[in-house]
């Protein structure tokens, strides 16, 4: 009971009262350690005393005395120097001493929790590299520890550890600010982008000795997706990114076959897919469009609607998926989105259109989806021949082992399909 | 706080020649922003640089130094054109303004100074 207490205190009202403290005094850091102080002295008096009734006060009443002891040592330390300690300690010290008050304060800003909001786009800022921006949204925003951080990206926890000071220093000795920025779409943009990597990193993880799918990464990606959605007032492109989430999690369970490997889409038993997770999809998607105002992750979202409403894989609406693609096409200039384009066609005009699509596309020559695309495309024109090797190309690129399973599978039938051939033109 | 912007451009073999309108614009494009660095108070310092190839470079080990050959250490298209010296809030606000610079093509790097010893007490 404690434990599930301190958990949802670390992860829910740890980032809370981070921010808060955050912009109060100005510096991250200082919020930071006094948020790690208070947990831990959470974790050890709630064991013995029992949780208090209202523990996001107690963490914000024990975290705000552990920062301002941590201003008086560091003022002493200042005075020592130089006799300026008083007036450094005045000026940081705020004034209200409130506690909880603090958390409900209303302001004149039109997000439900601006402090959060602004702490989320402070971790993606783009002057940030993209892996420290992952770790400290992660840590300081999902309240995950930096040891769980680490055992989620497979990396040793001294590394892990290292990015994010790193990345806490970068903040602080360049003077990135948690303010509201004046592009807030561009900047929102970031912040979905780095949480669909998330998402993503959970939906087919890398590495041969990782499990294929990993749902307490997706987990955590969907929880701090419907945060934004919720912090930045239903923004109808976080809107669209959680429809995505959930129209790709409601099939998680059908995407694995019983023995290990990839189950193609149109291969699944919809039967299992989650109800739940796509009728709320489609609400959240509904709520994103009726903002009229479009963009990628809705446009996404809503090509997986139409493969997530469809009853049997040959209902879908290819056209209407191709049309989608087009308009994503034209928002998102990146060869991933054409080759997308790309399957969409040959679905819906066959694989030879698809193929020369494909065939135009520059740059995803380590791409293992790209080849496994040649190679699928090629085969379901029957040019057995010309599929295996780019099935073997991506056999050597794919790290995921569900993908790996199946993509050796289909090397194995191309290959048996083509010995047939070349069997059946000898005795012809 | 402090930010040196520093710009990275490819030297212009072909730029507008002295006395010319085109080199009239260019300059005032110039001149405008540093006006509007002045006027903001963000101007701290700054100056265009002669083209890499006048440029020398000394290597120094221990202490000591050990070489003085000729050009920039790095063979690269882009070039050190020139610095900024400004003063802004925070990060934001230098990416903002060094954003404004009239550079064509190129890329402007912005580093928070650490220390400078004749910098006057803000």
């Amino acid at each position: 009971m404690i434990d599930v207490a301190l958990s949802r205190l670390a992860r829910d009202d740890g980032p809370r009262v981070l921010s808060i403290l955050a912009s109060r005094y100005g510096d991250l850091e200082l919020a930071d350690d006094a948020v790690q102080d208070a947990l831990v002295d959470a974790a050890r008096t709630w064991q013995r005393d029992g949780a208090p009734d209202n523990p996001g006060g107690w963490l914000m009443t024990a975290a705000r005395n552990q920062a301002t002891d941590r201003l008086r040592k560091r003022a002493t330390e200042a005075r020592r120097v130089a006799e300026r300690g008083a007036e450094l300690l005045e000026r940081q010290l705020p004034a209200d001493a409130g506690g909880l008050s603090m958390i409900d304060a209303a302001d004149d800003s039109p997000y439900p929790d601006d402090e959060r909001l602004r702490l989320m786009l402070l971790c993606s800022h783009p002057a940030l590299a993209d892996d420290a921006q992952v770790a400290l949204t992660l840590r300081l925003v999902g309240g995950l520890t930096t040891d769980e951080i680490a055992a989620a990206f497979l990396v040793p926890s001294a590394t892990m550890a290292q990015r994010i000071v790193r990345a806490k220093r970068k903040i602080r000795t360049a003077g990135i600010p948690m303010s509201m920025p004046t592009e807030i779409d561009a900047r929102l943009g970031i912040v979905l982008g780095t949480l669909y990597l998330v998402f993503n990193e959970g939906y087919l993880a890398h590495g041969p000795d990782t499990d294929p799918i990993r749902l307490d990464l997706m987990s955590e990606a969907l929880r701090l997706t419907r945060l934004v959605a919720e912090l930045s007032g239903g923004h109808p492109e976080a809107l669209g990114l959680l429809a995505l989430e959930l129209f790709s999690k409601s099939r998680v369970g059908a995407r694995t076959a019983a023995g290990g490997g990839l189950v193609l889409l149109e291969d699944q038993d919809r039967s299992t897919w989650e109800i739940a997770d796509i009728s709320e999809a489609n609400d959240v998607l509904a709520q994103a469009m009726e903002q009229m105002q479009p963009g990628p992750y809705q446009v996404q979202a809503l090509i997986g609607s139409y493969h997530a409403n469809a009853r049997v894989a040959e209902d879908t609406d290819w056209p209407a998926i191709v049309g989608l693609y087009a308009q994503l096409d034209a928002m998102d200039d990146s060869p991933v989105v054409t080759l997308n384009h790309a399957v969409a066609v040959a679905m819906a005009d066959g694989p030879l259109h698809g193929l020369r699509m494909v065939e135009r596309l520059e740059g995803l020559e380590d791409y293992h989806l790209y080849w496994a695309t040649v190679a699928e495309l090629h085969a379901r024109a029957g040019q057995y021949v010309e599929a295996i090797p780019a099935f073997e190309h991506a056999l050597q690129l794919a790290t995921n082992a569900d993908e790996r399973e199946h993509l050796s599978m289909r090397l194995t039938t191309t290959r048996a399909a083509a010995a047939l051939e070349a069997n059946n033109g000898r005795t012809h | 706080m402090e930010y040196m912007i520093t710009n990275y451009t490819e030297p212009s073999t072909d730029g507008p020649a002295p006395g010319t309108p085109e080199f009239q614009e260019m300059m005032g494009a110039w001149m405008a922003y540093n006006q509007m660095l002045i006027d903001g108070g963000h101007w701290v310092g700054g100056a265009s640089l002669a083209p890499a190839d006048t440029a020398t470079t000394i290597t120094i080990a221990s202490g000591a130094k050990t070489g003085t050959t000729d050009g920039p250490f790095a063979e690269t298209k882009e070039q050190l054109g020139g610095f900024y010296l400004i003063e802004a809030n925070d990060l934001d606000q230098a990416i903002e303004l060094a954003a404004q610079m009239p550079v064509g093509t190129g890329s402007l790097e912005i580093r928070p100074v650490a220390f400078r010893p004749d910098a006057h007490n803000r």
